[in-house]
């Protein structure tokens, strides 16, 4: 029996460097994670429901400007704010996979750890959700499709985790690097996402981690994310 | 050289004295003070039993006019529940909105009550007296429809009873560390809290009122009064019993809205993570309290008649408590304001340009109303004692504090630490009718508890009249007053 019951640390890299801001992980995510798609006028209106979102930020004045991309999504933290202000534990740490996770089923839908999270990245489904013919087809079975009034967020694709482990556990041998691959870091054409374990020494996470340009979200609020970024070169547009 | 004047007859019997001047000074005193003017009981019970029967026109105009804005509440909030919270106006980031702001709003109004009748009536403060039984009502209503807001905010109602510690088999149990548990607790304590030192306080008049009332009122009051008889032993257990829920209630009022603004401040959200949240919300929830209490005064005296019990002195003495917590709100705003104005941190210097930039009418007609408004007359006793002009003050001073709590929640949820997240946030219908509706729903509650219950504790009233006396020192007749506790 291969020892896959030990704790991981799920870790994410976001190479800045290499970061394009195409979306495609934000396509990727929605189709394996079964999140609806906002009309335009829920868009307009803040409500944007993907688990990711690629930040542009405009450096310089016009004509000499350059767009920077962040793409931000659950930071996994260590230390996470939404978790002590649920009322209710829907929003827990999980030991085993060192991930923040949402029980969905529990949620009320108070909102505060909404409120609380300092990236914004939590996600309240506002109205029942709704897929456009033939998206309802293409559902993933592994994820539950969230009813309204609850809150969600990026899990770092946990079903293709567990699924891992599972496959895993039952070939009797340890889980390798790079078996489980999240949505968003299959579909990402420049390769500007790396996941892994990085308790797993040997893993390309744990080797690309100490980097010097590397950097968290909002750092100093000590929340301890699992996602390290790479700090971008010169990113221009329109040139 | 002190002349005193024992006798045995009953305390409403005037005492005319011989002498002019000594007879000015006498009627003067009874035309100044309700304590030194007191009528014989029948006559007083009769003033708060008619008041009880007025049921005219403008009273069903008045039940009508607010039942059709309770409706409009609960129409407004079936639909939401059925629809989702999607259609209020709230987004990604400001995910709290005038629900949330409404709660605290109403918690603040009931927080006078208990106030006025417990702190009050433990300071030996008179002037409470005929005002504490509509002080605890504007409480218990504000409570209850405070109570409501949470249960509105939430995304899926038909799972709140997850937030209270019910056993079940599966052991999982509220989230201790989170302030809305706290908060839930704090209010679930003070709702049953001032419940009972209202009801508690109201047993001598619903035995008034059973004495002399008919049919299904008499049904009622004879239920409500518990059968009480007004004995020395039952006088004596209610004056200890009120006193020891007067010390209880106290901490619990404090606690309450240092709850409530614990929920914003235990977050980390830039603007709301302060540790003068609690004593400036309780400033505030006072402030906005007994400005809520003078406007249910000035009401029920013009509409039910109540000249004789509340006069000028009880304006007077609540226009300079009014005043006294407005200071006291300015000078916890001004301590948070400067402390993030001079700490110049990004996230908080943000926050202050979105008030005086996006924000700026908001924020301005806030200060006008919760500083220049209230300063700026309340110094005088002649626009304390003056009822319209105490109604329009206190009105303003309904709207500042209501515009505060507001800007404090969906206005500070607005901006948060990536700039990318700012999204501005308007309230959509739901929110407009949802809020009005309530302040109607209060209102008809208001409306039809006062044709119910005795307004005036006319026993207090009495047992104040009774311990006040005058007497004659030289040439003066001066108020005096026996301790009897």
């Amino acid at each position: 029996m291969a020892d896959n019951t030990t704790e991981h640390k799920w870790t994410m890299i976001v190479d800045l460097d290499k970061c394009t801001g195409c979306q495609a992980c934000v396509v990727a995510c929605s189709a394996e994670n079964n999140i609806p798609t906002p009309s335009e006028d829920e868009i307009l209106r803040g409500r944007g429901n993907q688990w990711i979102r690629i930040e542009r930020y405009w450096e310089g004045e016009y004509p000499n400007v350059k767009a920077r991309f962040l793409p931000v999504f659950c930071q996994q933290c260590g230390n996470a704010p939404c978790e002590p202000v649920c009322p209710v534990y829907a929003s827990y740490h999980s030991e085993q996979e060192n991930l923040n996770v949402q029980v969905y089923n529990r949620c009320v839908g108070t909102r505060y750890c909404g409120n609380n999270c300092p990236y914004r990245v939590r996600i309240f489904n506002y109205f029942a959700p709704h897929f456009d013919e033939p998206l309802e087809q293409q559902l993933n079975p592994d994820v539950t499709v969230r009813g309204p009034g609850v809150m969600e967020k990026c899990t770092f694709c946990i079903q293709r985790i567990r699924r891992g482990r599972e496959t895993a556990n039952a070939e009797n041998r340890p889980l390798e690097d790079g078996e489980v691959v999240p949505a968003c870091v299959q579909a990402c054409p420049a390769d500007a996402l790396v996941f892994g374990d990085k308790y797993d020494e040997n893993s390309r996470v744990a080797q690309m981690v100490p980097n010097e340009r590397q950097f968290k979200l909002l750092e100093h609020m000590g929340t301890e994310p699992a996602v390290y970024y790479l700090k971008g070169g010169e990113t221009h547009v329109g040139e | 050289m002190l002349e005193s004047r024992a006798d045995s007859s009953p305390f409403w019997q005037p005492h005319d004295p011989e002498d002019e001047h000594l007879a000015e000074q006498v009627e003067h005193g009874r035309e100044e003070h309700l304590l030194l003017d007191p009528l014989p009981p029948a006559e007083n019970n009769a003033i708060v039993l008619e008041s009880m029967n007025q049921t005219g026109k403008a009273f069903w105009m008045a039940v009508l006019g607010l039942g059709g804005l309770t409706l409009a509440f609960l129409a407004t909030w079936i639909v939401q529940i059925f629809s989702g919270i999607g259609v209020t106006g709230l987004n990604r980031s400001v995910m709290w909105g005038p629900y949330i702001a409404n709660l605290i709003y109403f918690i603040g109004i009931g927080h006078a009550g208990t106030f006025i009748s417990a702190a009050l009536r433990l300071l030996r403060m008179d002037f409470k007296r005929p005002i504490a039984r509509a002080a605890e009502l504007i409480t218990l209503f504000g409570l209850a429809v405070a109570a409501l807001f949470p249960i509105i905010h939430v995304g899926r109602i038909w799972k709140l009873f997850y937030m209270m510690p019910i056993p079940n088999q599966r052991e999982l149990w509220p989230n201790f560390r989170s302030a809305l548990f706290w908060d839930m607790t704090a209010i679930t304590t003070y709702i049953i809290g001032s419940t009972l030192f209202m009801y508690l306080a109201l047993l001598p008049d619903l035995a008034m009122a059973r004495d002399h009332s008919t049919g299904w009122r008499r049904k009622i009051y004879r239920t409500l009064a518990l059968g009480w008889r007004g004995t020395e032993g039952e006088w004596h257990k209610m004056e200890s019993t009120s006193n020891i829920l007067s010390y209880v209630i106290i901490p619990v009022m404090f606690s309450v809205h240092t709850g409530v603004s614990w929920n914003l401040a235990m977050s980390i959200q830039p603007g709301w993570h302060s540790t003068v949240f609690g004593p400036f919300f309780v400033a505030g929830a006072l402030f906005s309290g007994v400005a809520a209490v003078i406007l249910v005064m000035i009401v029920i005296r013009k509409t039910m008649r109540f000249g004789y019990f509340l006069r000028e002195e009880h304006f007077n003495a609540m226009g300079l408590f009014l005043l006294i917590m407005s200071f006291t709100w300015i000078y916890f705003y001004f301590a948070e304001w400067i402390t993030n104005w001079y700490g110049n941190l990004p996230m908080e210097k943000a926050i202050q340009r979105m008030l005086t930039g996006d924000l700026a009418p908001l924020f301005y007609l806030m200060l006008f109303a919760n500083i220049v408004v209230p300063v700026g007359t309340l110094w005088s006793r002649r626009v304390r004692t003056s009822l319209p002009a105490m109604f329009v003050i206190c009105v303003f001073i309904q709207i500042g504090m209501y515009i505060e709590r507001v800007v404090i929640v969906s206005g500070f949820l607005s901006r948060n630490e990536l700039p990318f997240n700012w999204v501005n946030y308007t309230p959509h219908l739901p929110e407009v009718l949802i809020t009005i509706g309530t302040f109607g729903f209060l209102a008809l509650m208001y409306l039809l508890a006062t044709r119910v219950v005795p307004i005036i504790p006319l026993w207090e009233v009495y047992e104040g009249q009774a311990m006040q006396a005058t007497r004659r020192i030289g040439r003066a007749i001066l108020p005096t007053r026996t301790e009897s506790h």
